[in-house]
């Protein structure tokens, strides 16, 4: 829609025209939130799509993604055979509420930065032990993870003026072996509860709950645990207070869901046939 | 900055915060639509440099320098050879009449084009940025894979009847080619601009306006608030007779008795010095106390919606039994309390249908100014444009012969443009300032400040014998109206009519009360009530039939009216509704004969549970107390026919079908028929195109118009060649008489020769629609599945199979919706929570199964050429057929939509203390 308080579009080449930030300003990427709900006290977007930066570099140390890499790049990216969280990439994409012509313009970096629960680039990320590297006011970078930078629902660690230039995806993170469960309201609605389970060659295992809570949580353990000490995991790392509370799904729900979820990636990690209800319709992976 | 559209360079200076959609707009390109603004609709679909994007989300100054294709330009992307050709994928939605209404249909023919041969494997994927309210996605998904159903080949010609045949749509053309002109795709010369600043308090008296600052501001016109308007009160429901509805509402009133409210107007050379304006506006608020629940609102010290004392001077309001009944009925036939006593099992429980929203993509909104001699013109987005007319002129002291209402192609209506929601403020803006004025809402707007289907609450108790035969019914009914009356009485006494007249019982209660609240006001929606009570009732039966032990099928034969029975809901008034014809069993015989053809249920584990569930309907083809229509069809210079009908066309097909009607008379073809809709400069009088008869009584009018033409040329005919009129006959190309053929031409050339048809919507007959699902219910997640989905309807002789057959799958997925999905959800403090597609989910591809629709073969005596009604009442069995099936998977009776997985996840799952399990309301005797 048209954003009528804006007045100006701000045009930076390079990194130090950043710093012209003002009250009223707004890093725009793909624009595709911005865009899309009334912004009254926006006076200037900022325009990043000509700072140049690549939307992704594969490294030896593994993937690093430009906050302003598409989804629909992401989703064509081909990774290097050994890692085999790749196939996590593509559900993740397939998560967004958005449709393939949203991924041609929405952004890896706006989706992590809008901080919606159910931000399908924020469980990936979260998942693969992403790092968010920031760029701060003085010319310095600022790192946290990805499970850290997200604080609540459409609350991030970003200070004024700060922004978001990239994702690091550890190969470490890439080389595990992964698992994906989804759940909404609608066939293919927002996520009410979206789980990744990875699993190192050493066996150990991690959980990361998204969606479902306000802030992604994450989980950790020295191997593949049993179902009663996965439940008391999740029960004890994920205070009720904690679940999303939205017309995407009760809180009960995605705690009930939570539960479920893990537990299904648990049980597809320990090697039964997954028969037990995780063979959704139309091929995907619901309850 | 240059850009370049459709192959062409355009110069444009986009605003700083613009969108792209509203860019190519301002630059003529009006097949670039708008249905949600906010990226979920996709009916602003474009390519941009070749990859299809949401223009509403695309900043205007990125299109620098980039290559921009919309639906205008997209045939010209493809190279056929052929001059004036379509893509190939605008043939496909010809050729499957993909639309109804066509609003989303630019977007979804651009999205569609652009698809791979993958993605057109995984629609419910590749779609999932389309929206479609109208069509159920059937006829898009066929469009997609190529298959045709319109008959397009050879001419039909006389003497074969076009009638009963899949002829296309007229407007085909023009909606996939991005021609149509909806309300607002004009361009009008020195247009202003107006917005609206709404209420935020459910309830408040406004204490003052300053308007100072905004005056000051660059580009404001003219700002209005109630000190501005007309001192009437006046009903945004319309129906012929005003009176129907309460007149309770003011153009702008100093009391705000919703959050959404209209508080105060500001009109301005743009939509963004509108905007600015009424953020700068300063209204003081003396906020009072509200009540929100329907039930509460009847207590004895409610807070009063409508306070006497706000409108002193006044008539007094008629008298109810408490100032916020806005609407009651009762009746009792025969003894209930006797009925029950007779009972060998009653059931009673409670079940409550939700608040949903119309979500037509084209938001309300009208354009208006003064013609060349000075009328009033008001170009709306209506389904009632004469109704419209006359509330215009008789709140501003008009003669109607000085306002004109006129529609473009409407995008949608499902009863919600049977309001006047919009007009008022515009008409006013255009007669204070002399200028045209536009005001088109926006999405948020529509769900915040527009109507919703009635939220009601229907206690149903119903007692039956062992042999299944019904003792008695008894309905108790609380519907909430909102803040205002529209439709308050209409809704309730239709929503308790139809439901239980349907059956034969001897023994019948109804008590309804509509009750006001501050919320937003409910009005008409497709079933008009019955969609409501119809869930009740159809669950309550489906109770019953399981603790008879009988099948459900059957209990309905035993139980349902026949021809010849009384049509009694719960007085013994006489009525004009009759048995035009009947095909009630036809209907429950194919729908039980599809089930018993079912395969087995293929579920991917033992986690979902299957189950099979029915539910049926009857409604009246016309609502009561006089529905008018006027048409008028003329033989004009060089023999081309031209038919003027007032009834709008907003994607019900009746251009359609009144195009077959009349060629069918005429001997001619379609064709060969102008028609010219939705206009009070066309016709006398129309009431309107709601309570689906665009067919039965728009059609019978154009019927008796084209008879009484037929007749005149035949004896125009024979005035020229000889022999008895009687011996004349009509032929496409002119009239045949004994003394030889004479063309349309020759008999025209002495002027236009005209007849003028009228209906006046009596006698009324009934239609029928029984609903079959097969669903799996996830015994853990509540996920709910519809595997198989089936509705037979009794449409009497169906005039054009393939359009009808749209209908009806179009109103199961909006139910499906319904009962499934949407909720507009009101806080605690009366704000509308949803106010995105985002946020209420309508249907999407993935959402909506096939459904099998199966036609009764049945001959209406009273609907013109054997038809009845079919655009309302698809709607009405659903959600029951839901519950009952859910209720046969998982032994849960669920007494309220939508069955949400997070509602109803615990019951099914037995987690839940107040787990609704079977038979708990039920009495055994």
């Amino acid at each position: 829609m048209d954003l009528n308080s804006v007045a100006a579009i701000v045009v930076p080449r390079e990194r130090d025209d950043l710093r012209k930030w003002e009250p009223g300003d707004a890093w725009l990427a793909g624009g595709t939130w911005l865009f899309s709900e009334p912004q009254p006290a926006l006076r200037r977007l900022v325009d990043l799509s000509r700072l140049g930066w690549p939307p992704y570099q594969i490294t030896d140390d593994g993937l690093v993604v430009g906050a302003t890499c598409t989804i629909a790049e992401l989703d064509r990216l081909e990774l290097p055979g050994a890692w085999i969280a790749a196939p996590l990439v593509g559900q993740c994409c397939r998560a967004l509420l958005g449709s393939f012509k949203i991924w041609n313009m929405a952004t890896v970096g706006g989706n992590i930065c809008l901080a919606l629960p159910a931000g399908p680039m924020i469980s990936l990320a979260a998942a693969l032990d992403a790092t968010c590297v920031l760029w701060t006011p003085d010319g310095a970078e600022r790192r946290m993870a990805v499970v850290d930078f997200v604080l609540g629902s459409q609350q991030t660690a970003l200070a004024p003026c700060e922004i978001l230039r990239c994702i690091d995806l550890p190969v470490a993170g890439l080389r595990r072996r992964t698992a994906f469960r989804q759940i909404s309201l609608s066939p293919n609605g927002r996520s009410g509860a979206l789980l990744i389970g990875t699993l190192d060659a050493a066996g150990a295992f991690i959980l990361t709950v998204t969606a479902s809570t306000r802030r992604p949580r994450q989980m950790s353990f020295p191997n593949l645990p049993d179902a009663a000490t996965l439940h008391a995991a999740i029960a004890r790392g994920i205070p009720d207070t904690l679940y999303h509370d939205d017309v995407h799904g009760a809180p009960d729900w995605r705690r009930h869901m939570t539960f479920l979820l893990a537990e299904e990636i648990r049980s597809e990690f320990q090697g039964r046939a997954a028969v037990d209800g995780n063979a959704g319709f139309d091929g995907s992976a619901s309850a | 900055m240059i850009l370049t559209v459709n192959g062409k360079a355009h110069e444009a200076e986009p605003r700083a915060g613009q969108c792209l959609r509203t860019l190519l707009r301002e630059l003529g390109f009006y097949g670039v639509k708008k249905g949600c603004d906010a990226g979920d609709c996709g009916a602003c679909t474009i390519h941009l440099d070749g990859e299809p994007v949401h223009s509403c989300l695309m900043p205007a100054f990125r299109a620098e320098g980039r290559a921009v294709t919309t639906i205008e330009g997209l045939a010209a992307t493809h190279d056929s050879g052929f001059p004036d050709h379509l893509h190939p994928m605008q043939d496909a939605f010809l050729a499957a009449q993909g639309f109804q209404c066509g609003f989303c249909t630019p977007g979804m023919i651009m999205t569609a084009a652009a698809l791979d041969q993958g993605q057109k494997q995984d629609l419910a994927t590749a779609l999932k940025g389309n929206l479609c309210r109208c069509t159920g996605y059937r006829a898009i998904a066929d469009a997609v894979a190529g298959v045709a159903h319109a008959e397009t080949g050879a001419p039909i010609d006389a003497p074969v009847d076009p009638c009963g045949r899949n002829l296309p749509a007229p407007a085909g053309p023009g909606v996939v080619s991005g021609a149509a002109r909806y309300t607002f795709d004009l361009a009008v010369d020195g247009l202003l601009h107006m917005k609206v600043l709404r209420s935020p308090h459910p309830h408040a008296r406004i204490v003052g306006i300053d308007r100072t600052a905004t005056l000051a501001m660059p580009g404001i016109v003219a700002v209005f608030t109630h000190e501005d308007v007309p001192q009437k009160r006046f009903s945004t429901g319309r129906h012929e007779d005003p009176l129907d509805d309460a007149l309770d509402t003011m153009v702008l009133d100093p009391v705000v008795r919703f959050v959404g409210q209209r508080v105060a107007a500001v009109v301005a050379v743009s939509e963004a010095a509108a905007e600015a304006g009424c953020a700068a506006l300063v209204v003081t608020y003396a906020v009072r106390d509200a009540v929100f629940d329907p039930e509460a609102a009847l207590r004895p010290n409610a807070p009063l919606v409508h306070d006497g004392s706000d409108r002193a001077g006044d008539d007094a309001p008629p008298l109810h039994a408490h100032p916020n009944l806005a609407g009651e009925v009762h009746g009792e036939i025969g003894d209930v309390a006797a009925g029950f006593a007779q009972a060998d099992l009653i059931h009673e429980g409670v079940y409550v249908s939700q608040r949903v929203q119309h979500a037509h993509l084209e938001t309300h909104g009208a354009v208006g100014w003064r013609d060349e001699v000075g009328r009033l013109v008001i170009r709306s987005s209506t389904q009632t444009p004469f109704l419209t007319r006359d509330a215009l002129a008789s709140l501003f002291d008009l003669p109607k012969t000085e306002v004109r209402v006129v529609c473009g192609r409407v995008g949608g209506g499902f009863g919600g443009k049977q309001e006047m929601l919009t007009e008022d403020l515009v008409a006013l803006a255009v007669l204070a300032t002399g200028r045209p004025v536009k005001w088109e809402t926006t999405r948020q707007e529509q769900f915040v400040g527009a109507t919703t289907r009635h939220p009601m609450r229907v206690r149903v108790k119903v007692g039956a014998r062992k042999d299944g035969t019904l003792t008695a019914i008894a309905l108790h009914v609380v519907s909430n109206t909102g803040a205002y009356g529209n439709h308050a009485g209409g809704v309730i006494h239709h929503g308790c009519n139809e439901v239980l007249g349907v059956y034969r019982c001897p023994n019948k209660r109804v008590d309804g009360y509509a009750a006001y609240t501050h919320t937003v006001p409910s009005g008409a929606f497709r079933g008009y009530g019955l969609s409501q009570t119809v869930f009740a009732v159809e669950s309550a039966l489906d109770e019953l039939a399981r603790g008879l032990g009988l099948d459900p099928f059957a209990l309905r034969r035993r139980n349902v009216v026949q021809p010849g029975d009384p049509m009694v809901s719960n007085s013994l008034e006489p009525h004009d509704v009759e048995y035009g014809s009947y095909g009630l069993d036809q209907c429950l015989d194919l729908v039980e004969d599809w089930f018993a053809d079912l395969p087995p249920p293929t579920l991917p584990s033992a986690e979902w549970l299957p189950g099979s569930g029915m539910a049926m309907a009857m409604i009246d083809t016309i609502p009561p107390r006089g529905h008018f229509a006027e048409a008028r069809i003329a033989l004009c210079e060089g023999g081309r026919y031209e038919l003027s009908v007032g009834t709008a066309e907003f994607g019900n097909g009746t251009t359609t079908v009144h195009g077959q009607i009349a060629a069918s008379i005429l001997g001619t073809r379609p064709d060969r028929i102008v028609i010219r809709q939705a206009d009070t400069d066309a016709v006398g009088h129309d009431t309107g195109a709601y309570g689906s008869t665009g067919t039965v009584v728009a059609g019978q009018a154009t019927l008796n118009a084209a008879t009484a033409l037929a007749n005149a040329l035949r004896h125009a005919a024979a005035a020229v060649k000889g022999g008895e009129p009687s011996e004349c006959r009509l032929g496409p190309d002119g009239v045949a008489t004994p003394g030889g053929l004479i063309s349309l031409a020759e008999i025209a050339a002495g002027g236009p020769i005209a007849r003028i048809g009228r209906a006046d919507g009596t006698p009324r007959s009934v239609a029928f629609n029984v609903q079959g699902f097969r669903v799996g219910v996830h015994r853990s997640s509540g996920e709910i599945r519809i595997l198989d989905s089936v509705q037979a309807a009794d449409a009497g002789r169906v005039i054009n199979p393939m359009q009808c057959r749209g209908q009806i799958e179009g109103g199961v997925a909006q139910a499906i919706g319904a009962a499934l999905y949407e909720d507009v959800r009101i806080d605690e403090g009366g704000n509308v929570v949803t106010q995105t597609f985002r946020s209420y989910h309508i249907p999407a591809f993935a959402d909506v199964p096939r459904t099998t629709v199966l036609f009764a073969q049945t001959y209406d005596r009273i609907g013109p050429l054997g038809a009845k009604s079919m655009s309302e009442s698809p709607f009405n069995p659903v959600a029951a057929a839901l519950a009952n099936a859910i209720r046969d998977a998982t032994g849960v009776r669920f007494h309220a939509t939508p069955f949400a997985p997070d509602r109803i996840y615990k019951a099914i799952a037995g987690l839940s203390a107040e787990t609704e399990r079977p038979n708990a309301d039920d009495v055994p005797r």
